[in-house]
């Protein structure tokens, strides 16, 4: 979906650069072959982005404008409709076990407008500077994830999980794992990737963790799973 | 830049530069318009910092492992309290799906659209 979209911005002066969130790279390469992409996609096995931009849930996304500055923070970037997430929509939940139709009645309730990411993006691309969207460094600063110590611990509990992980000893990454959501609840990047070794078809409650997809967003309510964009 | 994972608790200065974005200056550590100043007992006169010092200063929290003797420097806090200290984008260097580097910084004029995405 972004290549189709990179094809009409490319001649326009703006690159699209997709970054997979995979502590483990192998998982993230098959769809990247699949898109064929132009474009630079990248794997960002450490979450690195997570902690340099803020990311908090995918798709998220950030601009950099041609000077190097970030003139949109991190914020829910959608590339339009989504086959997969339409097809939540569609499915006859009694052809699907109980617990796979409780996940999809959770997923169908997700607010999110699939189109105004691409709406905003085409402004900035036409408008460059003028575009309402493109913002001052302040207001990017100050629109950009809270960071208390909290948040920061979160992420260094996190990183030392996909080290601990990486080094071939996944049993001693899940207890930094599970600090790592307990201090930053909000951040999906680190529950998701957690839950998905321990169940990688439903992200579902296991001994590892306290929580799963299905009891967190019913806890925070699904309409909250995407930050609302303001323009 | 990359993440902080620490073996030792002295770091030299100038991969703790290359690891953060931060640069130590003779009036603290600086990174785009900010700077924070440092103790003495924050540079340990071999070019090399004291980590659990230079995280107290900066907010950066430290947290170890200790059956595996490792440690993590989390980002900062001390300057913003958000998740951007700048605007100025980092550095970044992250491999393709070939394994090979690609520098954020060699896309400089032209706008850049970066998009997180997981397989999960």
């Amino acid at each position: 979906m972004w290549q189709e979209l990179r094809t009409r911005w490319y001649p326009l002066g703006l690159e699209v650069v997709t970054v997979a969130l995979d502590v483990e790279s192998s998982e993230a390469r098959p769809f990247i072959e699949q898109a064929h992409p132009e474009h630079p996609s990248l794997i960002d096995e450490a979450h690195l982005t997570v902690e340099l931009f803020g990311f908090v849930n995918v798709p998220n996304g950030v601009w950099i404008d041609e000077d190097g500055m970030i003139v949109r923070p991190s914020e829910p970037a959608h590339p339009g409709r989504n086959p997969v997430t339409e097809s939540f929509r569609t499915i006859d939940l009694s052809t699907v076990p109980p617990d796979i139709a409780d996940v999809l009645r959770e997923a169908r309730k997700i607010k999110s407008d699939p189109d105004v990411y691409v709406t905003m993006v085409d402004d900035w691309v036409a408008r460059d500077r003028e575009s309402r969207y493109a913002l001052t460094a302040d207001e990017v600063i100050a629109r950009s994830e809270p960071r208390t110590g909290a948040e920061a611990t979160a992420a260094a509990e996190f990183e030392l999980g996909q080290y601990l992980h990486r080094a071939g000893d996944h049993a001693a990454a899940i207890p930094h794992w599970r600090q790592s959501h307990r201090l930053h609840p909000d951040n999906w990047t680190y529950k998701r990737q957690a839950w998905n070794f321990e169940d990688p078809m439903r992200q579902g409650h296991t001994d590892a963790y306290d929580g799963s997809w299905y009891e967190d967003i019913k806890r925070i309510g699904a309409e909250n799973y995407y930050r609302e964009i303001i323009p | 830049m990359r993440h902080v994972i620490l073996h030792d608790l002295k770091v030299d200065e100038h991969e703790f530069e290359a690891r953060t974005g931060w640069s130590i200056k003779p009036q603290g550590a600086c990174k785009a318009d900010a700077c924070v100043p440092l103790p003495p007992v924050a540079r340990l006169g071999d070019g090399r910092l004291d980590a659990p010092v230079i995280s107290e200063r900066l907010g950066m929290p430290l947290v170890a492992d200790e059956l595996h003797g490792v440690w993590a420097l989390g980002p900062e806090t001390a300057v913003t309290g958000r998740a951007l200290t700048s605007a100025v984008a980092p550095d970044l260097v992250l491999p393709d799906a070939d394994g090979n580097p690609f520098k954020l910084s060699s896309l400089r004029g032209r706008k850049v659209l970066l998009v997180a995405w997981a397989s999960w």
